[in-house]
């Protein structure tokens, strides 16, 4: 992908935080200009998207993965739909748009949500870790390093989602047992079955007193 | 020489890329310029299209267009000519509604959101007729077609004779595959004869021949990249309307163009387990010899495509009797067309069987696991023939052992725990060990590491971590050096991943182009080093990935160094002969439940879990495990949660989503044992493995109603087991 000159380097396609200030204002006259117009012009908006997309999308700022991103989103885009089609953070994966799968599971402020039921411009500020940033480069963090040794998953798909709520689920100190961990791993399905298996992984990191 | 790599615990190949997010799947890729599509689908269940006004949805920001049948591009398959109903839905063709969630138009936009939107505005009205999605009130339009052949050995209905015997109906719900990932397509025509796809397929080279036929082109203008699927369990197997829907809209728009459909679609445009009914009448002597099993079954299909399985089929080889007659039908519903999910006929098949034989047993006053074994099948009762392999016997030991099977009653309601009502279920499973023909190619590297290619698909059972093992064992090079790459179209031919074959197909494939590796490498060596010109390349030594002539050891690296040789590329086509008409080959497996019902509220907790599997040669034990795990949570899922429910006044689903249809949550699992047998089976190909997916959940669920009624003395003969059949 070519890169404009002006684009922020930890987000490319993304101008940087001055840029997306000066197009922020530009959009806000227009949209001024726009509101003193009269309504047979505002109707000719219908048919121009380039019109319309100023009325559609709003700035946000939030760190993912410990970058900033200053961003210009459509209210109704999910977090979970920036992530992936904006941001190409493919990671987070998208099981049933409705929060009753787990598969998008990431952390806003170090708490585990469902990106699919949370909108983008709702993260103002916030601190977004995915599946993308949880491992210290080449190093993997302990849950998925055990969630290879224990074959915590088949297909894969649902492994992201799993491995950010297993994450979270050990810091909430809800690991205590297996009991408990099926409990509190009970919102991220996994249609392959490998529940004993996610179970045994998510057990021996907490046993192993790893910080997390 | 280095230890054997197949057997082994071996870690995935892919594990790194599915725990970082790493694994792209179809809708993970972006291909320039995409735009994103939302299907509008039918409210009505049966009928015709009057009008479709996209006006507005045009007019909505960003949107391309709306493809329907009014502005399709033609699909030159399409044989207008033959107006044979049983051609399956020609999306897009013509006005006609055949059932609920039908897609009648595509809406394309630059983003998600604006797709979304725009498909609501999409207003399209329906000559509403008269639909049937109620299969008990179908039965008259039941119907045979050429294929389904009824089976009779010996005397016909022998059981009705029988001094003991026990008939009875077992019905099935529709249950969906409902994998993780949804389904959809990235379509890109690169030119207009030029088709790219990404796509969720257990068959990269499937999807090219359907749509060389669909859209008649050459194969070579046709890629499908599918290096990772998020689960299938059968839904993948074919190509879906919805797929060639996005196809003709990135067609009719020039741009690549990504469906991802939603999970209440997943209901009703990728297939699903068939709903069934089933009679069993079953007969034995007093010593419960079995004198005759009659099965008949009836199964629903959708107007247009007839979907067969094998419902009846296990009934005419599970056990040794001498009159068994089998009989199956099917409904045409207004409902999307089933397809194959996970244990697919035999499954639903099994439990039926699988509970009858429990009921017998009762009726005998006899353990049920001694039923079995009285009616063991020493050789394959419907085709005379001797197994390769055979441990089942041993399998009802180790399992019965494992889960205390002693400690059962013999009748039911006996034991308790706690105020909860105990049972002890078992029950069997067997599926055909097949092998059938598959390409690989072998680049070895004048490195040394090797790359091996075939057209194979993964859903998820660790397809090319058990081609890496078997490639370290039939070269002797280190795992750490072999790749084993598949999932795209221009790799060489392998079958659809399904029925349980990929090892036994592509693994032997795998094998077999190693072994020409070898014999390659034999000649070089035989034709330019002195060491081994005395030599036929035949009789050479193979070890640790170097060829021995007495003293002299050669690496292969170094052979291809010293030829001066980049690499040394090898194809081989490899299937079965002749040894499948001297033997029966089929995997079996056996299921143990322990079961805890609350005598006031009826819930249904299961406690223990013991699986075994006799497949043959285990791979990857670590994996194998895994694989079998899996089937027993579907299990759980067919047993005690899953239905597919319809309102059949508008023939529509009403629990179409996560929350409604419940497939099995980590909450609801038990620990489970497996345990394998992992015997070589001595015929079926050189590894000796014999397939393990669908015998993994085959028969489990008749193991948990057995085990429900041993805790209650209530058999429960309709599934799923939901606490209001048991209160």
């Amino acid at each position: 992908m070519s890169q404009a000159p002006n684009e922020n380097p930890s987000c490319p396609g993304k101008k940087d935080k001055h840029e997306a200030r000066r197009d922020f204002l530009k959009q806000s006259s227009a949209l001024m200009a726009l509101a003193l117009t009269p309504p047979l012009v505002v109707k000719a908006g219908e048919h121009d998207e380039t019109i319309a997309g100023l009325f559609e999308k709003m700035p946000v700022s939030m760190e993912i993965n410990g970058k900033a991103y200053q961003l210009s989103v459509e209210p109704r885009v999910t977090l979970l739909d920036l992530l992936r089609e904006q941001l190409h953070l493919t990671g987070t994966k998208k099981g049933c748009d409705h929060g009753q799968c787990g598969a998008c599971t990431v952390h806003v402020n170090g708490q585990r949500i469902n990106s699919c039921l949370t909108l983008a411009v709702m993260q103002e500020g916030k601190k977004i870790t995915t599946i993308e940033g949880l491992a210290q480069g080449d190093t993997l963090h302990p849950v998925q390093e055990a969630f290879i040794k224990h074959d915590g998953f088949q297909c894969g798909y649902c492994t992201p989602g799993q491995i950010m709520s297993a994450v979270a689920c050990i810091r909430e100190g809800h690991a205590g047992s297996p009991e408990e961990i099926r409990e509190f791993m009970s919102g991220n399905i996994c249609r392959c079955g490998a529940y004993d298996n996610i179970v045994a992984a998510i057990t021996e990191v907490k046993q192993g007193g790893h910080t997390v | 020489m280095k230890k054997q790599t197949v057997g082994q615990s071996m870690d995935r190949v892919d594990g790194r890329l599915k725990v970082t997010g790493g694994a792209r799947y179809f809708a993970d890729h972006q291909p320039e310029g995409m735009l994103y599509a939302a299907l509008v689908c039918s409210p009505v269940s049966s009928g015709r299209i009057t009008a479709i006004d996209a006006t507005k949805a045009l007019r909505a920001p960003g949107v391309a267009d709306v493809v329907s049948h009014l502005n399709a591009p033609p699909v030159p398959g399409y044989k207008v000519e033959n107006p044979n109903p049983k051609q399956g839905l020609k999306i897009f063709h013509d006005d006609r509604i055949y059932s609920n969630g039908q897609p009648v138009a595509i809406v394309v936009a630059n983003t998600l959101e604006r797709a979304v939107y725009a498909a609501s505005l999409v207003k399209v009205t329906y000559a509403q007729e008269v639909h049937q999605t109620d299969m008990a009130h179908s039965m008259d339009q039941a119907f045979q077609n050429k294929n389904m052949k009824d089976y009779l050995r010996g005397e016909a209905d022998a059981w009705k004779k029988a001094p003991v015997s026990v008939e009875a109906e077992y019905n099935i719900p529709i249950e969906v595959h409902n994998p993780m990932e949804l389904a959809g397509i990235i379509a890109h025509w690169e030119t207009p004869d030029k088709l790219t796809l990404y796509a969720k397929t257990q068959g990269v080279k499937s999807v090219q021949q359907s749509l060389k036929t669909l859209f008649q082109l050459p194969e070579s203008q046709i890629t499908v990249h599918s290096q990772f699927v998020g689960g299938a369990f059968g839904m993948a197997l074919r190509i879906w309307p919805m797929e060639i829907a996005t196809i003709l809209a990135a067609k009719k728009i020039r741009k690549p163009v990504k469906l991802v459909i939603t999970r209440k679609d997943m209901f009703t445009l990728v297939g699903y387990r068939p709903a069934a009914k089933q009679r069993i009448g079953i007969g034995a002597t007093a010593e419960g010899k079995l004198t005759g099993i009659t099965h008949e079954a009836v199964a629903n299909t959708s107007p247009y495509e007839d979907f067969t399985e094998a419902i009846v089929n296990m009934s005419r080889m599970m056990y040794a009797c001498p009159n068994v007659n089998t009989h199956y039908q099917l409904v045409p519903l207004n409902l999307s067309t089933p397809v194959w999910m996970r244990g697919p006929g035999e499954a639903t098949g099994a439990f039926a069987l699988e509970s009858a034989i429990d009921e017998l047993a009762h009726k005998l006053h006899m353990d049920p696991l001694q039923l079995r074994l009285v009616n063991h099948a020493d050789i394959d009762p419907e085709r005379n023939l001797p197994y390769s392999s055979k441990y089942l016997k041993e399998a009802y030991e180790m399992g019965a052992a494992k889960i205390g099977w002693q400690q059962r009653s013999q009748t039911p309601g006996k034991l308790e725990e706690n105020g909860w009502l105990v049972g002890y279920g078992m029950s069997s499973g067997v599926f055909g060990a097949g092998r059938g023909r598959a390409t690989a190619s072998a680049t070895l590297k004048a490195d040394g590491s090797l790359v091996v290619r075939s057209a194979a698909a993964d859903i998820g059972p660790g397809t090319a971590t058990a081609m890496v093992q078997i490639a370290a064992d039939a070269t002797g090079i280190d795992v750490k050096k072999i790749k084993f790459l598949l999932g795209e179209s221009e790799y060489p031919e392998a079958p659809r991943q399904g029925g349980s074959s990929t090892v036994s197909t592509v693994g032997s494939a795998v094998n077999d182009v190693c072994r020409n590796l070898q014999q390659k490498l034999g000649e070089l060596a035989t034709a330019n080093i002195p060491a081994f010109k005395d030599l036929k390349a035949e009789n050479i030594q193979h070890e640790d990935g170097q060829l021995v002539a007495g003293n002299t050891r050669l690496d292969y690296a170094a052979l291809l160094q010293q030829q001066q040789l980049p690499e040394l590329v090898v194809t081989t086509t490899s299937q079965a002969g002749d040894e499948r008409k001297q033997y029966a080959m089929y995997s079996f497996s056996v299921h143990f439940a322990k079961v805890q019902v609350h005598p006031a509220t009826g819930v249904v907790r299961i406690k223990h879990i013991v699986s075994v599997a006799d497949s043959g040669t285990v791979v990857n034990s670590k994996t194998a495990r895994s694989q079998m795990i899996g089937g027993v949570v579907g299990g759980i899922g067919m047993a005690l949660t899953e239905e597919a429910l319809i309102d059949h006044r508008f023939g529509r689903y009403v629990n179409n989503n996560y929350a409604d249809y419940h497939v099995p949550v980590n909450a609801d699992t038990p620990p489970t044992d497996v345990l394998f047998i992992n015997k070589k089976d001595p015929v079926i190909n050189p590894m000796g493995a014999k397939g393990m997916g669908e015998i993994a959940l085959i028969g489990f669920a008749a193991a948990v109603s057995n085990a429900v009624f041993n805790a209650t003395g209530k058999r429960v003969r309709d599934l799923p087991i939901t606490p209001d059949k048991l209160i």
